[in-house]
This record gives C-alpha cells, structure tokens and sequence, in this order.
C-alpha cells in the first residue's frame, strides 16, 4: 500500500529538518527558556521561604513581646503585691510603736500624776495640818482670852472625868 | 509497565488504528482494483484530456493525504517544487514545473510523473520500473516544504519566546510567552516529570521539540488552503522517523538494568530462547505502535474530513453541502483537540520509554 510505505526523500529531510531544529530550539530557545523558568521559580521559591520565615520570625517576636508584657506585668503585680505588704507593715510597725508609746506615756503620766497626788497629798496634809493647829491655836487663843471660859472648860472636863 | 491511564489511550487508538485501516480498505479497493488494470495510468490521462471525467472520492482523498511535488494554490495553480534525484548516474535537479505536462528528459533519464511519483520513461514512451529503482527521490515535496514553512515558525515563536524571557527576567510572563509558558510547564511537569523523574531535565529538549513539531505541523494539515493541507504527521515516513529517534533515544540511554530485564529477565534459564525474541521484538513494537498511532490518527481526520467534502461531489447537489459542512466544522473541531492529544501521547509515551529505560531498580 502506498500510503503505508515510507518515501525515502521525506525519511531523509524529516530526519536532517528535525535534527536541525532540535539542535537550534534546543541550543536558542529551550536552554534559555528552561534556565528562565527553573531560575524564577527557584526565586519565586525563594520568596515564599522568606516570607513564611519572616511571618515566622514576626510570630516569634509577637510571642516574644507578649511574654515580655506578660512579664512586665507579672513583676509589676509582684512589685504592687510586695509595696502593699509592706505599707501594711509599716503602718501596723507604725501602729504598734505608736500604741506602745502611747502606754508608755500613758504609764508615765499616771505615775506622774500619782506622784504629784502623793506629793501633793502631802502637802494638803501638812497644811491641813498646819491649818488645824494654826485654827486650834486661833481658837484657843479666843477661848482661853477670857480666864471664867478656861476656868468653865476645865470644871466641865473635870465633870465629865467625875462622870466617867 | 503501563499505566492504566496510558492503556486505555493505547486501546483507543488501538480501535482508532482499526477504524482507519477499515476506512482505508474500503476506500482503497475500488481505487486499487483499476490500478491493476494495465495502462491505466495512460488512459486516465488520455479520457481526462478529453471528456468530463467521473469523480473518484477515494482517488481524491489519497491524493490530497499523499505527498506531492507541487503545492496546489487553487484551480490549476501549483506552486512548483524543486525535484532532487540521487540516480545511479548522479545528482540531478529540476523544477517541478516540467513534469507538468508529459515527460521532461533530464541529464541521465528522461521522468515523467505518475500518481505524483518520478517515474522514469525509456525511449518508448513506457514507464520503466527497473531503471526507477536506481533513482531515489530526495525532492522538497510538498510535505517537505510544509515542515519548513513549520519549523521556520517554530524557531521563530521559539527564540522570541526566549528572548521574552531574557528581556523580562524574574517577571511574569507576556503575550505569547505567557500563552507558551503553561504548555512548556506541562510537558515538564506533566510529561516529563512523573514519567522519566529527577534525570528528565536531559529529555526536555528532544521532548519539548517533538511535542511542539508534532502538534504545530498537526495544526497545520488542518488548514485546508496554502500554506496547509500537507498532511505531515499523517505521513508514515515521517512518523517513522519520530519514532525512529524514540527508539534510538530510549536504547541509547538504557541503562544495566534496562539490558538485563531485556536480555537476563527473572524467569527460569530454559525460558531464554523464548524471551529473547519477544524482548527484542518489545524494543522495537513500543516506537512502532508510536509510529502508526500517530499516523493512523491524523491520517484518520483527514480522510473523514475529505470523505465529508466529497460527499457534495457524489451526490452532485448543494443541498448536500449544508450537511457536509455542518459535520466538517465538528470533525475540524474534533481534530483540533486530536492534534494536540496525540502530540501529548507520542510525547508521553517517549518520556515513558526513556524512563523504562533509565530506571534505577534496587534489588
């Protein structure tokens, strides 16, 4: 059949045409082309690494400032907590010393004031007593001023020693 | 060792192959029944001279898939073509042109045409096919041309698509070189890739060209009128020559363990005699099936497609043509799709081969 059967002239020119263009694409076009393609998808690559490892990295220092701030605040409860122990200890030291003062003085004014009673206790007696007999003087004095009185007092105390 | 995807191509175009060769022999048989007929040739030209001659679809079909020593324009307007014979005698060129009418006497024979074949004449006039056998025929037919007019395109998308990507590096592609790109990048990652592996980068050339030869040159054998309608890929010598590298390629790049499973395969020792035959004939069948796919197939389209066209010269009436035309423009559109399918499958089936060859097998 003659369609089946292969020309020798087409077998020969298929063969050097095709030979030359696979030479000449492969040298001038697939070459390039392929080194294009490999070399931007090796940058498109590329990119996309860094970009993931910069949202990484952008993670990272997120996590990092939130544990910073964490922290921060951590040590800032910790710092309050610690200033508010000790306000309270100042003001219950502050507190007890004044408290202690206060009985201090407290005790020292009474045994001041019982002092001063003491003292002037005394001093109320010795007057009281000096007044009495400044006043039983005085009286005496009046009394035995008229010599029929003195000599009435001592007959009554006579009486009175009769009776008894 | 297939596949299933690929086997089921490979089914398809196993009945594609047997739908052609029936379509062939039905169309041929009238056609070679008056070839016996001796001098038919002469009377042929003689009653076509003369009278209105009867209108042979078959005749028409083989001549317009088969080659040809002149380009048809339109009408009786031929483009002639350079005619280069390697005879016994010595190299001999002319134009096509003076076969045009009756015999032209060259240095060494006189040749005259027959069925677009050089013939050549003895001094009485008769075709004498002894003394053609000593004269081989390497003329630029029309075929010859079509795939020069198709690789001067080739070289011509190709470089500017390169240079695109020299002038527009690290960017995104433009225009035709964005158009070309996923093409490129799916017979990488889809063709060669998965079937040849890490080593494929070696076969993109021999790929990439075959892939884009095949499918151009099918694209173009689908335009009716000049510069198409040569029907390249539908011609089996230049199937045999794309299959012809598949095997060279796949053979030379075998690798130990491609020899071994071809000449020392697992089975008992006794086997051999019975193996070898069937491997050597395995190494050839694999680019032979390559070469008549690709053949039967577009071979195929042009035969339904002239078929439908001569259906209006049968029936001698226009109504036909509305039919004609109708199922024309599905098979047109059909074979649009076929012509980039089977320059993907011949492509596939080479990285397939190359892969089978270049296999590391680790026992």
């Amino acid at each position: 059949m003659e369609l089946v059967t292969p020309e020798i002239g087409l077998v020969f020119w298929t063969t050097v045409s095709f030979l030359i263009l696979l030479a000449i694409l492969g040298k001038f076009a697939w070459k390039p082309i392929m080194t294009a393609i490999d070399e931007r998808e090796r940058t498109i690559e590329e990119a996309l690494f860094k970009a993931e490892a910069a949202k990484e990295e952008m993670a990272r220092l997120t996590s990092e400032n939130e544990a910073l701030l964490k922290q921060a605040r951590a040590e800032r409860d910790v710092i309050l907590a610690e200033a508010r122990k000790v306000k309270e200890q100042i003001v219950g030291d502050a507190k007890d010393a004044a408290q202690k003062e206060g009985a201090r003085m407290i005790e020292s004014a009474r045994l001041e004031i019982n002092n001063m009673k003491a003292i002037a206790l005394a001093d109320v007696k010795n007057q009281v007593a000096t007044l009495s007999l400044d006043i039983a003087e005085k009286v005496l004095r009046k009394q035995f001023e008229d010599q029929g009185k003195q000599d009435q007092l001592v007959a009554d105390l006579l009486k009175e020693v009769k009776l008894s | 060792m297939y596949n299933s995807p690929i086997f089921k191509i490979k089914i398809f175009s196993i009945l594609r192959v047997f739908a052609v060769f029936l379509a062939l022999s039905a169309f041929s048989a009238p056609a070679f029944s008056q070839h016996d007929a001796p001098g038919h040739g002469q009377e042929a030209h003689e009653t076509g001279a003369g009278e209105e001659k009867k209108f042979e679809p078959s005749e028409v079909i083989l001549e317009h898939i088969a080659d040809s020593h002149s380009w048809h324009l339109w009408g009786h307007t031929h483009i002639p073509l350079p005619v280069i014979l390697y005879t016994d005698k010595g190299i001999e060129t002319f134009s096509s042109s003076h076969l045009d009418h009756g015999h032209y006497a060259g240095k060494y024979y006189t040749y005259a045409l027959e069925h677009n074949k050089i013939k050549v004449v003895n001094a009485e006039g008769q075709i004498d096919e002894a003394a053609t056998k000593n004269v081989w025929d390497f003329s630029i037919t029309r075929n010859v041309a079509s795939m020069w007019l198709s690789i001067i395109l080739l070289m011509v998308i190709f470089i500017s698509v390169s240079s695109a990507y020299k002038k527009r590096e690290g960017k995104a592609p433009k225009g035709l070189q964005s158009f070309l790109e996923p093409v490129i990048l799916f017979v990488r990652d889809d063709i060669a890739k998965p079937n040849i592996g890490h080593k494929y980068a070696r076969f993109m050339p021999l790929l990439l060209t075959m892939f884009f030869f095949i499918w151009i040159n099918n694209l173009i054998g689908l335009v009716p009128f000049f510069p198409g309608g040569a029907n390249l890929t539908g011609n089996i010598a230049v199937t045999l020559v794309m299959a012809a590298i598949t095997l060279i390629v796949v053979n030379v790049n075998g690798n130990k363990y491609y020899w071994k499973h071809i000449l020392l395969p697992d089975v008992p020792k006794w086997i051999y005699p019975i193996m070898w035959p069937v491997e050597i004939v395995g190494i050839f069948s694999k680019p032979f099936a390559l070469m008549i796919r690709l053949f039967a197939n577009i071979t195929a389209g042009h035969i339904i497609v002239l078929s439908l066209i001569s259906l209006i010269f049968v029936f001698k009436s226009f109504a036909i043509a509305p039919v004609s035309v109708a199922f024309v423009v599905f098979m047109d559109v059909l074979e649009l799709l076929v012509a980039v399918l089977q320059a993907f499958i011949f492509t596939l089936l080479t990285a397939l081969f190359i892969g089978n060859a270049i296999e590391e097998h680790h026992h």
